[in-house]
C-alpha cells in the first residue's frame, strides 16, 4: 500500500547560488519527488528589442553583447552575420578567420564557466578554480585584441573594431599548448570522478525525440545523440574550410542524454574548438579588417533570419528593415530560452537534490532568457 | 599572528580602543552575499576565483543574506528584481554594507534611456556605500571598491553623534 502525501510547493530563487542568475522556480513536490516545475523568468528583462528599435544598426551590437554575457563574441557574430546578409556585403577573408578564432576561443571560455560552475553547484569546488584559471588566459587574449574582458563590441558590420595584436598568434599558440594538459587535468578531477559520475549519470535523461519536439539545440541536443551542428549543417563564415568532428552523446556512463552526457559534450567540444583554432591560426590571410565596413548602414527594405551555433545552441536573429538606419524589429531566438522549456520535463519524478544537477547541465544564461 | 607567534617570554597585553578593534574585525572578514544579477556577476565570480582571489581580503561568498555582511549588487536591477533586492538587504544582519558594482546598478548604465523595466540606480531602493563604475568593472576595480569600503569601516565610530 502506498502512502499518499500532500503536495507541497517549494520556492527556489531568484536569489539562489545554483540558479545561474535570477531564475525563480516553483517546485511542486510530493514528498521528495518533483511532480511539476513552474519557472518564473523576467527578473533580468533588459528590453533588448526596444533598444534595437531606437538604435542604429551598429549601436545594437553592444546590446547583443549583454544578452548572453558568457559568450559575447558569439552574440555579436550572429548579429553581424545577419546584418551583412541583409546588406549583401562581402567580408574580407581575414575578418572571417579572426571571427572564427575569437568565436571558438569564446566557446571554450563559455564552456569552462559552465563546467566549473556545474561542479561547484553539486559540491566539487576545486574544478571551478581550475576552470577560471584557464578562462583568465582566454580573457587576456581578448583583452590584448580589443581592450575588454567580458563585453567586447569587437565584431562590427563588415569588419572588426581592431586588427589582432602582433603577439596574438604566438600567445594563442602558447595558450593551446598550456590548455591541453589542463583539460586532461579537468577530466581527472571531475569528469571521470566516480562521485561526480554517480551524481550525474542516469539523471535527467533527455530522449532525442523529446529534445527535437521542444526545439532544444546545441550541446544539449547533441548529448541526446542527434548530430546537429549549424557550423556543419548550415555553414556560415568560413567554417566549411575546417576539419572538425561533431561529438554526440553515447551514454558512456549511463543512458544517452543524461546529465553526464550533457556535461561531457562540452568537454569534447572544447577539444574540437581547439582543433579549429589550430587550423585557423596559421592561415590567417593578410588584409585590412576595416576596409569593408560601410560608411553608412542603411539596408534595403526586407527581412532576414540568420542563425549561428552559439555555445548554448542555435542563436538566431530575425531582423526586419524598413529601409531606415534603425532596424524596425530585431527578434532573437535565444538558445537558453528554448532549452529552458524542456527543464520541467526533465525534472519530473526526480528528487529535489537533482534539480540543481539538471539545471546546471542545461547551462542556461538568464541574460539571454530574459533579454 | 604568524610574525608574533612564540616571540615573547611572558604573556602580553595589547592596548587598543574598542572602536579600533571592532572596526578591524569587521573590515577584515567582510562576508559577501553570493548573489549575482547579470554580466557583472561573472566578473564578481572571476574576482573570487583563482586569479584575483577575493579570499585574501577575508571576503567569502555566503549563500544566505542572514550570514553576510556585504551585498555586492552586481548587475542590472530590474523593477521586478528591485523588490527582491530590497528584501534581501533587509534580511541581512547589522552592520551591513552595500557595494554597487557596475554602471547598471549605479545609474541604469546603457539601459538608462530606453530601459522601461530597469531601475535607474540601486540607490533608489537600498543605501549604497561604494559605487564601482564600469561596464563591467574589471576585477581590479571591484577590489579597489572593497578597499574603499574597508577604509570607510576603519573610520567608523561608536561614539554618539553630538546633537
Amino acid at each position: 500500500m502506498s502512502i499518499k502525501t500532500e503536495e507541497m510547493v517549494l520556492n527556489m530563487g531568484p536569489q539562489h547560488p545554483s540558479t545561474h542568475g535570477v531564475l525563480r522556480l516553483e517546485l511542486v513536490l510530493e514528498g521528495e519527488l518533483i511532480r511539476d516545475v513552474i519557472p518564473h523568468i523576467g527578473y533580468l528583462h533588459r528590453c533588448f528589442e526596444k533598444h534595437a528599435e531606437v538604435m542604429t544598426y551598429p549601436q545594437v551590437i553592444p546590446y547583443t553583447d549583454r544578452m548572453d554575457y558568457l559568450a559575447s563574441m558569439y552574440n555579436e557574430f550572429g548579429y553581424v552575420v545577419a546584418v551583412e546578409r541583409l546588406l549583401e556585403i562581402e567580408v574580407p577573408e581575414r575578418v572571417e578567420y579572426i571571427r572564427v578564432i575569437m568565436g571558438e576561443l569564446q566557446r571554450i571560455a563559455s564552456h569552462l564557466v559552465a563546467l566549473g560552475t556545474y561542479g561547484a553547484d553539486i559540491g566539487a569546488f576545486t574544478p571551478f578554480l581550475f576552470c577560471f584559471r584557464d578562462r583568465e588566459k582566454i580573457l587576456n587574449l581578448f583583452e590584448i585584441t580589443c581592450g575588454a574582458r567580458l563585453l567586447y563590441n569587437y565584431m562590427w558590420v563588415g569588419g572588426l573594431s581592431h586588427d589582432i595584436h602582433p603577439d596574438f598568434v604566438r600567445l594563442t599558440k602558447d595558450f593551446i599548448k598550456e590548455f591541453k594538459p589542463n583539460l586532461k587535468e579537468l577530466n581527472d578531477l571531475l569528469t571521470f570522478n566516480q562521485i561526480f559520475v554517480d551524481r550525474t549519470a542516469n539523471v535527467g535523461i533527455l530522449p532525442p525525440d523529446t529534445a527535437i519536439n521542444y526545439g532544444v539545440t546545441g550541446p544539449n541536443l547533441r548529448a541526446s545523440g542527434v548530430k546537429w551542428d549549424l557550423r556543419r549543417n548550415d555553414p556560415y563564415s568560413v567554417y566549411h574550410k575546417f576539419d572538425f568532428e561533431i561529438p554526440i552523446g553515447k551514454g558512456e556512463k549511463g543512458t544517452v542524454g543524461d546529465c553526464w552526457d550533457r556535461y561531457y559534450m562540452r568537454v569534447l567540444e572544447m577539444y574540437e574548438s581547439l582543433k579549429i583554432i589550430e587550423q585557423a591560426i596559421d592561415n590567417i590571410p593578410e588584409g585590412d579588417v576595416t576596409s569593408a565596413i560601410p560608411k553608412r548602414i542603411k539596408p534595403p527594405e526586407g527581412q532576414i533570419y540568420a542563425r549561428v551555433e552559439n555555445p548554448r545552441g542555435e542563436l538566431g536573429y530575425f531582423i526586419i528593415s524598413d529601409g531606415s538606419v534603425n532596424p524596425f524589429r530585431v527578434k532573437v531566438r535565444a538558445p537558453s530560452f528554448v532549452n529552458m522549456e524542456v527543464f520541467g520535463e526533465l525534472c519530473k519524478d526526480h528528487l529535489v537534490a537533482d534539480v540543481v544537477a539538471i539545471l546546471g547541465s542545461i547551462d542556461i544564461v538568464l541574460g539571454e532568457i530574459d533579454r | 599572528m604568524g610574525l608574533l607567534d612564540k616571540q615573547f617570554t611572558d604573556d602580553n597585553i595589547v592596548v587598543t580602543k574598542v572602536e579600533d578593534l571592532l572596526n578591524w574585525a569587521r573590515l577584515s572578514s567582510l562576508w559577501q552575499m553570493g548573489f549575482g544579477l547579470a554580466c557583472c556577476a561573472i566578473e564578481m565570480m572571476a574576482t573570487s576565483a583563482s586569479h584575483y582571489d577575493f579570499d585574501r581580503f577575508g571576503v567569502i561568498p555566503r549563500p544566505s543574506p542572514r550570514q553576510s555582511d556585504v551585498i555586492i549588487v552586481s548587475g542590472t536591477v530590474t523593477l521586478k528584481m528591485a523588490i527582491r533586492v530590497k528584501r534581501l538587504y533587509e534580511q541581512m544582519p547589522d552592520p551591513k554594507y552595500v557595494i554597487s558594482m557596475g554602471s547598471c546598478s549605479n545609474c541604469g548604465g546603457p539601459y538608462w534611456e530606453h530601459g522601461y523595466h530597469v531601475l535607474k540606480g540601486v540607490d533608489r531602493v537600498i543605501p549604497v556605500d561604494v559605487y564601482v563604475p564600469g561596464c563591467p568593472p574589471r576585477p581590479e576595480a571591484l577590489l579597489e571598491g572593497l578597499l574603499k569600503l574597508q577604509e570607510k569601516i576603519r573610520n567608523e565610530t561608536l561614539v554618539k553623534e553630538a546633537v
